[in-house]
């Protein structure tokens, strides 16, 4: 058992909040991301659970055992960095083995284990070359197996495949996925910035917002299953960092609301969603939100016009200019032809809008959507 | 048309390495590097030329108009500097003061360097508080620690004497047992933070990630230093080491303030000095200069060769 937690963790670097109030659990065995913009504090929420930032306030524990006041080599965590942190001097087979040597494991026993990592890894041709000798992707690997010899209760990641090309990053990050089933009991924390990788990769994702110098905010913006995440935004903030394109957003305001829904104005038009805004008074600002691939094109009462077209093969993105506000709408095509310049008929299907209210949290939805207890379990 | 002149000018291909492209780059580059070589020929190349014409000469300082060929008479005949054991002494001093000195420096410069590499708030400070004794002129610093090491009114008798360490003043220049002692500290108390601050900037270059992996793996600070740190400042030692060493092999103006008619402590620089000058053997002093020249020059040869085997080697 390998749980790790956060208690009322602070970091500060100087008068700087970077992060606070991290309440966090990860479970044994779990795959947890931790991904938010740049300047969120992510990768210094790594490196104060490997122990290389010292906590401000709070408490750390990993296996039950606080280890604020350990060293990183007491906390039996591996990491692997962004920039691979390879010894440039030493061969592949030295780089992993290095950690092991002041271990007094036994040179067989350590020979063993670079061994067997270098071939889970497809390294066993290339322990003799030099980190310069080696491409991005197979030093990348290298910088795995430094981690994965030493068989340690916690693997920490800081965003490894952001120095990869695109079609390497997929294959990594397939490789990675696997090697978190096959290890089966060690739990691991990867920071990234790219959403694809936290969604495909995560069991739960910690989405942190940037302080931006303000004190006594929580740095978590939101925790949970990915789906949860994409499906159940818990703020303004969330519903737009997960999910590409980004959801759209309209301004409107509260006319009615009741247990079965809302109604609401934008543009002088009336929308109903699915939402429960009984708290809210009528005439309150609300805002709503809606993701590209829920805006049914081609029926409905409302009408756009095309004003850019993206193609990605598959599907297309059509920004269409409405008079529901000024920020065109992003609508997901799969099979309409459209020309820049068109009208187009749509509808904002109810059950798929979210609505926020004036301070951006999210209003209670009234239908759960495809985060069912299966899809959970599955993962 | 133009895709023709783009292929061919192309770096891929070796073969049309003769392009015009490539022809007037060549040229370019010799046209800037033209003043550097024409003033290098001018103040090292000319006095080279002519330091060896005079060697094979019987020139005296007095008139250096009056002079016949004596071939290689100065170099090995029977007066000649090969011949001389005073050369060879001096040769001995310069080898001695060279290594131990070189070897104290490098410990010194790490040791120092070390210091000034972990983070503090008065680094830029302590830096630059380093670079004094550097800083000051060999003349100067050699009469300073002349007059503080004078056995009869220097203060460092008289520190060490109310410290209790002796019981009667040291004569440290004037002392056989300690002048050769007294020459290398104040050299060694000269020159290691020129080689503190060389081996600083190496220490820099070292990726601060390497030292996170290994602080995450546990590694001692000790093996982290052997292995790690080490091995990727040692080419940055080496190379502040052969600076060191040729400046060493040329020694001149500590040994001449401080003890200058030692035989003790006389270098090879300091014996061609007395030769040229107070002998006024020309002929003979050029000779033994160019003898110092060639040491020095096989001396870079071997670390040059030595240099180039090691990046191959990578």
């Amino acid at each position: 058992m390998c749980q790790i937690r956060l208690d009322n963790v602070q970091k500060r670097f100087g008068d700087n909040p970077i992060l606070s109030d991290i309440q966090l659990t990860v479970e044994a065995g779990e795959f947890c991301v931790f991904i938010g913009p740049s300047g969120c504090g992510k990768s210094t929420l790594l490196r104060l659970i490997a122990g290389l930032e010292d906590t401000s306030a709070g408490n750390i524990h990993i296996d039950g055992v606080r280890v604020n006041d350990l060293a990183p080599a007491k906390r039996d965590v591996a990491m692997v960095f962004q920039s691979y942190a390879l010894y440039p001097h030493m061969t592949v087979y030295d780089n992993m083995a290095f950690g092991l040597r002041h271990l007094k494991l036994g040179q067989a026993e350590i020979d063993r284990r670079v061994r067997a990592a270098a071939e889970s890894l497809h390294l066993a041709a290339l322990l003799e070359r030099k980190p310069g000798a080696l491409s991005g992707g197979q030093r990348q690997r290298v910088a795995i197996g430094r981690a994965i010899v030493r068989q340690p209760k916690v693997f920490l990641f800081d965003e490894p495949l952001s120095n990869l090309d695109a079609s390497l990053r997929v294959k990594t990050r397939v490789e990675i996925a696997r090697l978190h089933r096959s290890l089966g009991r060690a739990s691991m924390i990867y920071v990234t910035h790219d959403q694809t990788e936290a969604m495909t990769l995560a069991d739960k994702i910690v989405l942190l917002k940037p302080l931006a110098g303000q004190d006594g905010v929580p740095s978590i913006a939101q925790v949970g299953h990915p789906l949860e995440l994409y499906h159940h935004p818990r703020n303004r903030f969330v519903a737009s960092f997960i999910g590409s394109p980004s959801m759209n957003f309209i301004d409107a305001t509260l006319q009615h609301a009741g247990a079965d829904g809302l109604a609401c104005s934008a543009g002088g038009i009336t929308l109903p969603a699915a939402a429960d805004a009984r708290t809210l008074p009528a005439g309150s600002s609300v805002t709503l939100g809606i993701r590209p691939e829920h805006i049914a094109v081609g029926q409905g009462p409302l009408k756009g016009r095309v004003i850019h077209l993206e193609h990605l093969g598959e599907h297309s993105y059509a920004y269409l200019e409405t008079p529901l506000g000024a920020t065109p709408l992003i609508a997901k095509l799969s099979e309409q032809q459209a020309a820049i310049g068109d009208t187009l008929p749509f509808a904002l299907p109810a059950p798929h809008l979210h609505v926020f209210d004036a301070e951006g949290d999210a209003l209670p939805r009234l239908s759960r959507h495809d985060v069912t207890p299966a899809a959970l379990a599955t993962h | 048309m133009t895709s023709q002149t783009l292929t061919s000018a192309a770096p891929v291909r070796p073969s049309s390495a003769e392009s015009s492209l490539q022809r007037s780059r060549q040229r370019t580059a010799w046209l800037l590097v033209a003043p550097a070589l024409v003033v290098l020929l001018a103040i090292a190349g000319w006095p080279l030329l002519r330091t060896i014409w005079f060697s094979l000469t019987n020139a005296q300082l007095g008139d250096l108009t009056q002079l016949q060929f004596v071939g290689l008479d100065n170099y090995i005949g029977e007066n000649g500097v090969l011949r001389d054991a005073a050369w060879w002494s001096a040769v001995a001093n310069t080898l001695r003061f060279s290594v131990i000195s070189v070897t104290l420096e490098t410990l010194l410069g790490l040791g120092v360097a070390l210091l000034l590499n972990t983070p503090s708030r008065v680094r830029t400070l302590l830096r630059a508080a380093v670079l004094v004794p550097w800083a000051i002129p060999t003349i100067v610093s050699a009469k300073m620690w002349s007059w503080m090491l004078n056995d009869q009114y220097g203060v460092i008798n008289v520190l060490l004497q109310s410290l209790g360490l002796i019981d009667h003043p040291l004569a440290f220049i004037a002392d056989p047992d300690l002048t050769f002692f007294t020459i290398i500290l104040v050299d060694v108390w000269k020159t290691t933070p020129f080689m503190a601050l060389l081996m600083l900037a190496a220490l820099q270059m070292v990726p601060s990630d390497c030292y996170e992996a290994a602080r995450v793996d546990g590694v001692p600070r000790l093996r982290v230093f052997s292995h790690i740190t080490l091995p990727l400042i040692l080419p940055a030692v080496l190379v502040a080491m052969v600076f060191r060493a040729l400046d060493a092999l040329r020694v001149f103006d500590l040994i001449y303030v401080m003890t200058s008619n030692s035989r003790l402590t006389k270098s090879m620089s300091v014996y061609v000095r007395e030769q040229l000058v107070d002998f006024q053997q020309v002929g003979f002093g050029s000779a033994s200069a160019t003898v110092l020249f060639l040491v020095i020059v096989l001396f870079t040869a071997g670390y040059m060769a030595f240099t180039r085997r090691r990046m191959q080697g990578v």
